[in-house]
């Protein structure tokens, strides 16, 4: 299996219709059964709402790629989202509080990669570890509060828009813009193609794989401190169970999107298709009425179906 | 995944020696972990606290003896903890409609059990990894018993159906007479059946395993569907100890089973390890947890520990399979 050729180049005409015809489909369901699902406030509502997870899909995209995984995504943004809250009300800054959310990220990330490259811990079972790890300094820093009052620069960043486009879609814009150049037109990129398909062809070319592999996930920490700022942000407050099991909907938009998850090959615009086919599955289940529990559901059944197609396409 | 190659030619039975000395090892650190909190906390050696742990340990365990045959198959169930809150919760619904403890006690196990199989299924008939498979499953479960609870609470159970939970008998909890009788069954199915055998043939070597005519879908469906109707016990015992039932019970528990699983020896990559090894590992974390508790340490750091103890422990058990080459 890993003696395949490594994919330099994705397929999309091979991969386009999976995801797109999900997220048609999706689009054309809920605009028969969702009254006010095409009107445009919903749809920039829509939109708005999958910036976060835009951040945490692409950088997931890169660590499946590397036949990783990223389980403590979730729990990360929350203490980074918390750490935001609590620098930026004890210093008034917003560039002091998304430093540190950056920095206790990027930490996280590190963390990852040296559990999974240097000690070799299988991804799952040392992110899991890391999620415990992370809830608990949720936990203890706010000491199971709501961290309230924070400055109106961090608030302005979710409502502010720029050229009369919302700063979080420019947010998410840049970062697709700088995780595509990274994948498809660096090195660095090439590297993360080999270390999930060949990665003795990285040796004998005389590169460190673990060095690599810490990293993706450091560039996953990192990411998971800039969507604690959003969060922030559009929460208004820091709240120690905020972002739990966003790493799961992350998971989703990429296995949905048709990165493999054996098979070391992705592909970033399927991931920002995923992330919109989870946001208009979760939005137009909440316009007829559908609680939170049940769009986590769905969500859990999309993944499953998405991993069955992706096992039937590597079959075949 | 390459590992398919190392301590494999061995036949299952010698490894049972290597596991007696890794068991005695833990057996050790257990007792340590007690010396120290003997010394640092009055309360610790009080019986109503060595009971306390006990029971606490029991209920790790339940959910941990089936997780540990799925992991010696080189597998993984995280959806346990979520298994546990949806048999619990439906257990409760049937329980208060027909008043019949041993309905509900059926009903929960079933859950627990179909719930397993299906976890099988999509990891056999799908192909899909499991512990993706299973973390699919956790959300899936999570969103069907919140949606199911709808924010409500289940509250009070017949008194004898509490006695499962926090009756006693000849003065130890009930829950411990549960714990011993399924160690001793996980034990003898585990070392002393062929099907407990092929099981760890199948995470030492699945290629062999099938080569050699093991039926390797039916015993992971099997092994899936136990781990299943182990957290559907558990979730009686949970039922009946807090008297109550609501949609959060299971969240705290997925990390502390995979916890005792690991600490106790059970190797993540297959084929190496004991339903009893699991059993210490159950009491380590209990004591541990136990520990932090009469220290007045807040529970708010418990998460974060059980986090640490499960890194620490598959590096350990990789340090030493690594020396044992």
């Amino acid at each position: 299996m890993r003696e395949a050729a490594v994919v330099s180049e994705p397929n999309p005409l091979q991969r386009i219709p999976g995801v797109a015809i999900v997220l048609v489909l999706l689009i054309a369901l809920f605009s028969v059964i969702a009254p006010g699902f095409l009107s445009v406030a919903n749809l920039s509502n829509v939109l708005v709402q999958s910036t976060i997870l835009t951040m945490l899909a692409l950088p997931m995209t890169l660590i499946i790629m590397t036949e990783g995984l990223d389980l403590s995504m979730g729990a990360v943004l929350t203490l980074t989202s918390l750490c935001v809250a609590i620098v930026s009300l004890a210093t008034k800054s917003m560039l002091l509080g998304l430093g540190a959310g950056l920095l206790v990220g990027a930490a996280f990330g590190v963390a990852n990669g040296w559990l999974v490259a240097i000690l070799g811990i299988p991804p799952f079972v040392a992110t899991l570890g890391t999620l415990g790890m992370a809830q608990g300094l949720s936990l203890i820093v706010s000491d199971g509060q709501s961290v309230v009052g924070i400055p109106h620069s961090v608030r302005d960043i979710y409502s502010a828009t720029l050229l009369g486009i919302p700063v979080p879609i420019v947010m998410a814009l840049v970062t697709y813009a700088a995780f595509h150049g990274l994948l498809y037109h660096t090195r660095f990129g090439t590297y993360i193609f080999a270390l999930g398909g060949n990665r003795e062809a990285l040796r004998y070319a005389g590169l460190s794989p673990n060095r690599l592999l810490i990293a993706v996930y450091a560039i996953g920490g990192a990411m998971a401190g800039i969507a604690g700022l959003l969060m922030t942000a559009r929460m208004n407050s820091g709240h120690p169970t905020a972002g739990l099991g966003l790493e799961f909907d992350a998971i989703a938009a990429v296995a949905v999107g048709g990165t493999s998850f054996e098979r070391g090959n992705g592909w970033l615009l399927g991931t920002l298709l995923g992330v919109l086919s989870v946001g208009v599955l979760r939005n137009g289940l909440n316009l007829i009425s559908l609680p939170s529990s049940v769009q986590v559901a769905s969500v859990g059944v999309l993944v499953i179906v998405a991993l069955f197609l992706d096992g039937l396409r590597s079959r075949a | 995944m390459t590992d398919i190659t190392k301590e494999t030619m061995m036949p299952p039975r010698s490894f049972l020696s290597q596991d007696a000395i890794q068991v005695f090892y833990r057996l050790l650190a257990a007792l340590l972990i007690c010396a120290v909190l003997a010394v640092l906390s009055d309360s610790f050696l009080s019986l109503g606290n060595i009971l306390n742990v006990l029971r606490q340990a029991s209920l790790t365990f339940f959910i941990a003896s089936g997780l540990t045959l799925v992991v010696l198959t080189a597998g993984l169930d995280l959806s346990v903890g979520a298994n546990v809150a949806l048999s619990a919760c439906i257990a409760g619904t049937v329980i208060h409609k027909t008043g019949s403890p041993a309905l509900g006690i059926l009903t929960g196990l079933a859950c627990g059990g179909i719930v397993g199989l299906l976890n099988g299924i999509m990891v056999t008939a799908l192909r899909i990894p499991s512990f993706i498979a299973t973390y699919g499953m956790l959300w899936v479960l999570n969103g069907l018993t919140y949606w199911y609870m709808a924010g409500e609470t289940l509250h009070g159970f017949p008194a004898g159906f509490r006695q499962i939970g926090s009756g006693y008998l000849f003065g130890l909890p009930i829950p411990v007479y549960l714990l011993l009788v399924f160690l001793g069954i996980g034990t003898l199915f585990a070392q002393r059946t062929i099907w407990g055998q092929e099981i760890y043939a199948i995470g030492a070597n699945p290629v062999a395993a099938r080569l050699s005519g093991i039926p390797v879908a039916r015993r992971l469906l099997l092994v899936y569907a136990v781990s299943g109707t182990m957290a559907g016990l558990a979730s009686i015992i949970f039922l009946s100890r807090l008297n109550s039932a609501e949609a959060d019970i299971g969240e705290s528990l997925t990390l502390p089973a995979i916890a005792a699983v690991l600490i106790g020896g059970t190797s993540l990559f297959g084929g190496v390890g004991t339903v009893f090894g699991t059993f210490i590992g159950a009491l380590i974390l209990t004591l541990v947890l136990n520990g932090m508790n009469l220290l007045s340490v807040s529970a708010n750091w418990q998460p974060l520990v059980t986090g640490i103890i499960v890194i620490l422990a598959v590096w350990l058990d990789m340090k030493t399979r690594r020396r044992a080459q």
